[in-house]
């Protein structure tokens, strides 16, 4: 992969370390780079992700704003586009619908709108995902709104090492780029390259490999994927876990390659299942690999309800793995699959 | 600090008396007088081609947009040409402006070749945005004019970004870049203008703030749609000192925006102004605009600032008959060749169509036409077709 020179050196650490770990690194690099967002100075971040840099940059860098979020996604707009590289943080991906003007009519559309004159290099970083008892509007999963328009980058790392590499690369990008984050995975740990990490951006990963079923998931759902595969393992089942990483551009080789060796593929995602992502990647595959298929492609996404305060209610919306494995089972069974191996399609 | 507090162009106190009427420009009275006889009359001179220009240009675009040579919706400048012309010559080639979608005539000032303005709004390759733009889309990085928007207030906040870029890089002082970010009087409303003058208050940034007060926002007038309707008050709340000028007074326009771009360089303290126009046609060339009074048309076109501004200098001597004639035929000629210019150039090829996808390209993004594979025409042979 280009520019991942890292040697073999690995540090174990959280999803949150590696995010911030990462705009330390890219602020020391880059003096063009800095931070801009709600309480990520003296409050040191809602989730804590900027926590020291105020004090280590200072304020110019480490830029507080008023609860203004169109005024300071614009305005970070508007420095990228003389040459600085902002790094805008919102609190959460549900504020971004007060900027969706600037993301949307702006952000996405000024380097074609303007004929290639211009670039915007700058990067929103926001945590998406429920399961947090935050209540219908905090728990929201949004980041198909922007993976649906030409202009932005969206990505959303599921490992600590993607959130290195994914993030560096972002901030290296002439384009802006809304890099989705997720409440419950910035206390998870995994190995991450030490050095220049760079993950580049429009490609999926096979995080695991197998032969009988492929599952596609993207953050958060990356996990369940990964637990679900080792489960079933056990039984006899291989499952092939890809994991998205970048919503848009979207890897539909990686996604195809996948099912055609395994010729059944299941998706889960947290969002809402009408619309989502997972349509996206169902109509990919009927696409490009129709005729390797064994059975229709499964999709494993929230319930279609604001999601739920109460605990009972709010887990029975949003997928799990037991979902994960009902669905993979009915998707093996549809055509007769036997877990000793042999296919009877 | 206290709205108009020491301002030279802000003779707005009558107003006060009545808060909901029409805007009502400050009188110049005798003080224009005295201060076009200092004025050189080659800047004067100039000012009124500038202007002339302006209004051929646009008429022009009108009658091709009704010969259907331009397409979607065309904003003019018609009756706001002393304030455009005002504005550019307070504006330096050092500072950046954000514009409205009623913009021709400020690239035309920022010196931009009016065969470059027009082949956009033909969306021709040779335009000014390589025709992806149109007329709502001008951009050009060396004029330093960082595009008309076409969204009401969409380019306020990037504009106050590109200031916050200036202090980020740069120290105050007179020969400091600064941002102009134009906007009209129904643009005030929207929660982008509140949001971005707060930021560039309490960040100090150095912009200028300008409305076009032209008196409508499509058919809502400003009293109808405004809690405030004098608009250079509207900066109060975030300690913004708002000056309202004349905007039919070329010199009074350049000054006010002069002293506004000077604090905001040197003090990086923002500002507001208003410049009170009015718009002579409908909102863009298709609207007959029906909702205006016959005598709201009259007094639009009485305060036309091409002709009285053609008077004057006639009448001050510094412009004779001849030369009035000769700036009127050369402005003719020119946007002559403007059309000419827009009309011989190629339409942009269809292999262009996925050139400005992305700044960094990206793997995974083959660009495919309506009917094509996703998969770009590489990939779809070898996956799409492939039996079992
Ligand atoms: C967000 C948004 N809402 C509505 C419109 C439609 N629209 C275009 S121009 C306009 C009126 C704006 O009036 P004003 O700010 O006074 O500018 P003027 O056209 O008079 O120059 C409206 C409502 C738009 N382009 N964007
Ligand atoms: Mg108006």
């Amino acid at each position: 992969m280009p520019g991942n020179e890292a040697g073999s050196a690995v540090t174990e650490m959280t999803y949150r370390q590696a995010l911030h770990d990462t705009l330390r690194a890219e602020m020391l690099r880059d003096e063009s780079v800095f931070l801009i967002g709600e309480e990520i100075g003296i409050f040191e971040g809602s989730y804590k992700i900027t926590a020291g840099l105020l004090e280590e940059f200072g304020p110019r860098r480490v830029r507080d704003t008023p609860i203004s979020e169109e005024g300071f996604v614009g305005a970070a707009i508007g420095a990228a586009m003389l040459g600085l590289r902002p790094v805008v943080e919102l609190m959460t991906i549900n504020f971004s619908l007060l900027a969706i003007d600037q993301i949307v009519n702006h952000a996405a559309k000024i380097h074609a709108m303007f004929g290639g004159q211009i670039a915007v290099p700058m990067v929103i970083r926001t945590p998406g995902g429920g399961g947090q008892q935050l209540g219908a509007t905090h728990s929201q999963n949004i980041e198909v709104y922007y993976a649906h328009i030409p202009g932005l980058k969206v990505v959303a790392p599921s490992t600590p090492a993607d959130a290195k590499g994914l993030l560096a690369s972002a901030i290296r990008d002439s384009d802006p780029v809304l890099l989705v984050e997720n409440l419950a995975l910035y206390n998870t740990k995994g190995q991450v390259p030490e050095g220049e990490h760079l993950t580049e951006i429009g490609r999926a990963a096979v995080a695991r490999e197998g032969s009988d079923v492929t599952v596609v998931a993207y953050s958060h759902t990356v996990g369940i994927a990964l637990d679900v595969a080792t489960r079933l393992q056990a039984e006899g089942i291989s499952v092939e876990v890809v994991d998205l990483r970048s919503l848009r551009p979207l890897d539909r080789s990686t996604v195809c390659a996948s099912v055609r060796k395994t010729t059944r593929a299941v998706v889960i995602e947290d969002d809402w299942l009408s619309y989502g992502v997972g349509a996206e990647v169902v109509a990919t595959i009927q696409e490009g690999a129709f005729y390797s298929l064994d059975a229709p492609v499964r999709r494993v996404a929230a319930a279609e309800v604001p999601l739920p305060y109460s605990k009972s209610l709010e887990s029975a919306a949003l997928p799990d793995a037991r979902d994960l494995v009902k669905v993979i089972r009915e998707t093996l069974d549809a055509t007769g699959f036997a877990a000793s191996g042999d296919r009877c399609a | 600090m206290p709205i108009n507090a020491g301002t030279k162009t802000s003779r707005s106190s009558s107003n006060r008396a009545k808060p909901r009427s029409a805007p009502v420009r400050p009188d110049a009275g005798a003080s224009e007088m005295q201060r076009m006889t200092v004025e050189s009359p080659e800047t004067l001179l100039g000012y009124y081609s500038q202007m002339v220009l302006i209004r051929s240009f646009e008429q022009r675009a009108a009658e091709m947009y009704t010969r259907a040579k331009i397409g979607g919706y065309c904003h003019l400048n018609l009756g706001e040409e002393a304030t455009v012309v005002g504005l550019m010559a307070a504006l330096e080639p050092r500072d950046y402006l954000f514009t409205t979608y009623r913009e021709h005539g400020y690239a035309l000032c920022r010196g931009i070749d009016s065969g470059r303005v027009m082949a956009e709004l033909f969306g021709k390759s040779t335009g000014v945005s390589g025709g992806w733009g149109g007329s709502m889309h001008l951009f050009d990085t060396e004029a330093r004019l960082l595009g008309g928007y076409g969204i009401v207030g969409g380019q306020i906040p990037p504009a106050t970004g590109a200031a916050l870029a200036i202090a980020y890089r740069s120290e105050p002082g007179p020969d400091a870049e600064a941002v102009m970010c134009l906007m009209g009087d129904g643009t005030t409303n929207i929660g982008a203008f509140h949001e971005s003058l707060n930021l560039a208050s309490i960040w100090h940034l150095p912009i200028v703030y300008v409305v076009i007060n032209n008196g409508l926002g499509m058919g809502t007038t400003v009293q109808a749609a405004s809690g405030e309707p004098e608009l250079y008050k509207r900066g109060c709340s975030y300690r913004i000192p708002g000056v309202r000028v004349d905007g039919d007074d070329v010199v009074a326009v350049r000054d006010a925006a002069r002293e506004a771009l000077e604090s905001a360089r040197v003090d990086r303290q923002p500002r507001l102004l208003e410049a009170v126009s009015a718009r002579l046609r409908g909102h863009s060339v298709v609207d007959p605009a029906r909702y205006r009074s016959a005598q709201d048309v009259e007094r639009a076109q009485e305060l036309d600032p091409v002709a009285n501004l053609r008077s004057k200098l006639l009448g001050e001597g510094v412009m004779d008959p001849t030369m009035a004639a000769d700036v009127e035929a050369e402005a003719e000629a020119e946007v002559a060749r403007a059309v000419a210019f827009a009309e011989g150039s190629p339409l942009p090829p269809v292999s262009e169509l996925f050139a400005h996808s992305y700044a960094t390209p990206v793997p995974n993004c083959p660009g495919n036409l309506p009917g094509e594979s996703p998969f770009g025409s590489s990939l779809a042979s070898s996956i799409a077709g492939a039996g079992k």
